[in-house]
């Protein structure tokens, strides 16, 4: 009778550990150099903003190869400038999360704790639902070609899902979180400056952050 | 020492259990979260995290979040040490 209760004890212990546990190897180091990603990137559109800008004036040109491909993904609002902001942003993006798993991989294998189990699962589940809602979401703003909203969507959802997920790993990422919803807001009121919020958002903020979480967890 | 005497009378009760085992794997936790967690009424979380804070097995915070006071705990070292012989007597008394 007695060891029936301890038994109960251990199951009990299990299971509120495993509830109540976060996923805490996120690398400090991938959100520095997702920053500079994204500072880069922004620059890749600054000058894409300015070079085809003057292109799209004189009568756009059939796009060959991937552009085309992106127009045809695009439909009627595609031209040579969305089909360049896309293709930065959905690069951007895939070498952003390919640094940070390589980077979270190499922590957590440091500090012992399993990759893939309930906390990291419940981790991305909870991140990535905002965060492809957010990314339908812009591809609508595509298709309609309300370019001007694309960079405070991406900022706004980007920071909800970091609040989302900040209750499942270092709580920290929820000031990123609040801070890109905040900017991504502000930059509604000034359409036509996004991409300079975006960089802020996604590039200074992030490498603030990922700085932060640098010499607070990851140096020793 | 025997294995009768390893097993903590301290965390001889469902909620205290509760509370180090959640303390075990998060730097800290708040109130309503453990509360949340392992079901307990807040006279009944506050007398139990006081029982362990009296041991040394827990230390409290008390901040504020804007105005809202906010109580959260976290293990001690002796608490951590405690916590797992605890559970280590309770592996092996069913070992047996």
């Amino acid at each position: 009778m007695e060891s029936k209760k301890y038994i109960d004890d251990l199951t009990e212990i299990k299971s509120l550990m495993n509830k109540s546990s976060r996923f805490m190897s996120l690398s400090g180091l991938s959100g520095i150099l997702a920053g500079i990603y994204a500072l880069i990137a922004s620059f890749i559109a600054y000058k894409s903003v300015s070079g085809l800008a003057i292109l799209i004036a004189l009568g756009e040109p059939e796009e060959q190869g991937l552009f085309g491909f992106i127009s045809s993904l695009l439909g009627d609002y595609a031209n040579p400038l969305t089909n360049r902001l896309f293709l930065t942003l959905v690069i951007t993006l895939l070498l952003a999360i390919v640094t940070g798993f390589f980077f979270t991989a190499r922590k957590a294998k440091k500090t012992g704790e399993p990759l893939w189990d309930n906390s990291s699962k419940r981790l991305l589940r909870n991140f990535a639902f905002p965060l492809i809602a957010g990314g339908l979401f812009t591809l609508v703003l595509f298709q309609y070609g309300i370019i001007g909203l694309i960079a405070p969507a991406t900022l706004i959802f980007y920071g909800l899902a970091l609040v989302n997920a900040s209750k499942f790993t270092l709580g920290d990422i929820k000031y990123l979180g609040v801070a890109n919803v905040v900017l991504g807001l502000t930059a509604t009121q000034f359409i036509g400056y996004g991409l300079y919020f975006w960089a802020l958002g996604f590039g200074v903020f992030h490498i603030i952050y990922g700085a932060r979480m640098y010499f607070k967890y990851d140096r020793d | 020492m025997s294995i009768i005497n390893n097993i903590n009378k301290a965390f001889d009760h469902r909620i205290r259990l509760g509370i180090m085992s959640v303390l075990m794997v998060n730097e800290s936790a708040d109130f309503k979260t453990l509360k949340e967690l392992l079901g307990a009424t807040d006279g009944n979380l506050a007398s139990h995290t006081k029982a362990l804070e009296k041991e040394n097995y827990i230390v409290v915070q008390k901040s504020f979040i804007g105005r809202k006071p906010n109580t959260s705990y976290s293990a001690t070292t002796s608490g951590r040490k405690a916590f797992k012989k605890h559970i280590e007597a309770i592996e092996k008394l069913l070992g047996k």
